[in-house]
């Protein structure tokens, strides 16, 4: 595609999906709430991506520690790993690293999932069975995918922190709570939160691109898969930039 | 042509036949593309009227019209007594519950069990009913769309003429007074198209409905249709008996007929 082409249609898949989530501000506040729907999404949105959270996270724990320790061997600062491993992980790999698999499971499943119901007519059908579609399928989706990262990104860290523990041990020998002791040491307040508070924004962007994607989808079955595929290259890109455009805040606002 | 077809109706029963949807100088257009351009209808109680067109000549937007999922651009839509164009959401989901609406594509929710699908529609439209009660409508209409041991299966765990029966039933189970079948038979072998042609007529005595149906299978309009309309160019083009229009010699009429 010719480069101003490109241009057009990236400002114009911009502007639709700002009204997309402006829209669902809007559906959002009016009632009536689809509670137990948000509840059963909730439950599904976490329960799925739990296994695939865990395992990268004990994963990414040990292969960091194990990666790291040369270096500090080599600088006579080995006693420091716990804590580096700390901070790396609660501070950034753990929120993007859980994010980015999220975006791959879960960010895929909903556009697939909106876009195969918008194909076969299942969208308009709850129309007619007096249900607001955007209400039922994007709200519950959107609100789960933001309240249940969070929750997975604590969990990936503690088990990464877990890994790391292990790794920590292959070479040398730390008790337990040496270990956790160490790393909570290091960590404060300031380091936890803003993790925290950006791991609700990548949830956010993960929930509202799928369901765009999968709402927006073009009919066909090749439609379904394209809606899946975007929805996972768009947020992975934007949890990126909200990461980048974390950091600057925290450091204006003096939080590090 | 309209007029004529009340006049001769009245002539026939002696009353004057009540509509239950009438459509009045309908356009609607996507961009430049104008598919339905003044058309109109009218469906009588208890009658049966089948829409003729060929493949992207607008059936599909026009029923989706009727039933308040796509907005006309022009002209009015009367359901039941009431202007589509109108109504608040709230009034169009009242009118929603008397409207059944067979999706082309089925539409039956994936996730869901055959039972959880059909309890759908009740428990979104607030229909107050115990749980006793529900669980016995939902095997009420699957008895008689002969279903009824799938209640518990997935909707992928069923055939096409199946996953058809089951809309079927899902829309019969509001009790409604039309339906609005969107080529129903579609996509189905000839046997099991017969056996869907059959049920729609079976249901439609039974339930007391009047029909709306969209299609192109000839053999299915000759089984439940009482009045055809053809629609070509975006209007009523031409309407009558599958007898009447057999004879009619227009070349866009006839094409229908070979
Ligand atoms: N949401 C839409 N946006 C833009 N164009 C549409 C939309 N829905 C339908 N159309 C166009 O309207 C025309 C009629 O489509 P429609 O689906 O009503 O055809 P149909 O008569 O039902 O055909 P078929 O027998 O294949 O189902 C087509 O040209 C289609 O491209
Ligand atoms: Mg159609």
């Amino acid at each position: 595609m010719p480069l101003p082409q490109l241009w057009r249609r990236f400002l114009s898949e911009t502007g639709e999906m700002s009204r997309f989530t402006g829209r669902f501000f809007v559906q959002g506040f009016k009632p009536r709430y689809e509670f137990s729907e948000l509840l059963h999404q909730c439950f599904i949105i976490g329960y799925k991506s739990l296994p695939l959270v865990g395992l990268t996270g004990f994963i990414m724990g040990l292969v960091l520690t194990m990666q790291l320790r040369p270096s500090l061997v080599s600088y006579g600062v080995e006693s420091e790993l716990p804590m580096m491993v700390g901070i790396a992980v609660v501070r950034e790999i753990g929120p993007v690293i859980t994010a980015l698999i999220f975006a791959g499971k879960i960010g895929s499943s909903i556009g697939a999932e909106l876009g195969s119901m918008k194909v076969t007519e299942q969208i308009d059908a709850m129309e007619v069975s007096g249900t607001n579609p955007f209400k039922y399928l994007v709200v519950t989706r959107v609100l789960a995918a933001t309240l249940m990262l969070p929750v997975l990104v604590i969990l990936s860290d503690a088990i990464s922190l877990f890994g790391s523990f292990i790794g920590v041990n292959i070479r040398g020998v730390t008790s337990f709570n040496l270990f956790f002791k160490q790393v909570f040491d290091a960590l404060s307040f300031e380091d936890f939160i803003p993790a925290f508070i950006k791991s609700y924004f990548f949830g956010f962007a993960v929930g509202i691109v799928g369901c765009f994607k999968g709402f927006n989808s073009s009919k066909g079955t090749e439609g379904v898969g394209r809606s899946a595929n975007s929805a996972v290259v768009v947020s992975s890109v934007l949890i990126f930039i909200l990461d980048l455009l974390a950091v600057q805040v925290t450091d204006i606002l003096g939080l590090n | 042509m309209q007029a004529v077809f009340t006049i001769e109706r009245k002539a026939e029963t002696g009353v004057e036949p009540e509509d239950v949807l009438t459509i009045k100088n309908l356009y609607k257009s996507f961009g430049s593309n104008h598919v339905l351009i003044d058309f109109n209808l009218e469906l009588y109680k208890g009658e049966n009227v089948a829409v003729l067109g060929k493949s992207g000549s607008g059936k599909s937007v026009l029923i989706k019209c009727i039933i308040g999922l796509l907005t006309p651009d022009q002209g009015t839509i009367n359901v039941l007594g009431h202007n589509i164009g109108e109504l608040n959401i709230h009034e169009l989901d009242e009118i929603r519950t008397k409207v059944g609406f067979l999706f082309q594509s089925n539409a039956l929710y994936d996730s869901m069990t055959v039972r959880e699908n059909l309890e759908f529609p009740l428990r979104r439209h607030w229909i107050k009913l115990t749980t006793a009660e529900r669980t016995g409508k939902v095997k009420e209409v699957l008895n008689n769309v002969g279903l009824a041991h799938t209640i518990d299966m997935m909707p992928a765990e069923l055939s096409g003429g199946m996953r058809k029966r089951i809309a079927l039933a899902r829309t019969l189970i509001l009790d409604p007074e039309i339906i609005l079948y969107d080529e129903p038979t579609t996509g189905l072998d000839p046997i099991t198209g017969k056996g869907i042609s059959i049920l729609i007529k079976e249901m439609g005595e039974k339930y007391n409905t009047s029909a709306l149906l969209i299609s192109h299978d000839m053999k299915c309009i000759r089984m439940t249709a009482d009045r055809i309309i053809m629609l070509i160019d975006g209007k009523c083009y031409a309407q009558g008996t599958y007898e009447e229009l057999k004879k009619n010699n227009d070349e866009k009429v006839k094409q229908f007929f070979e």
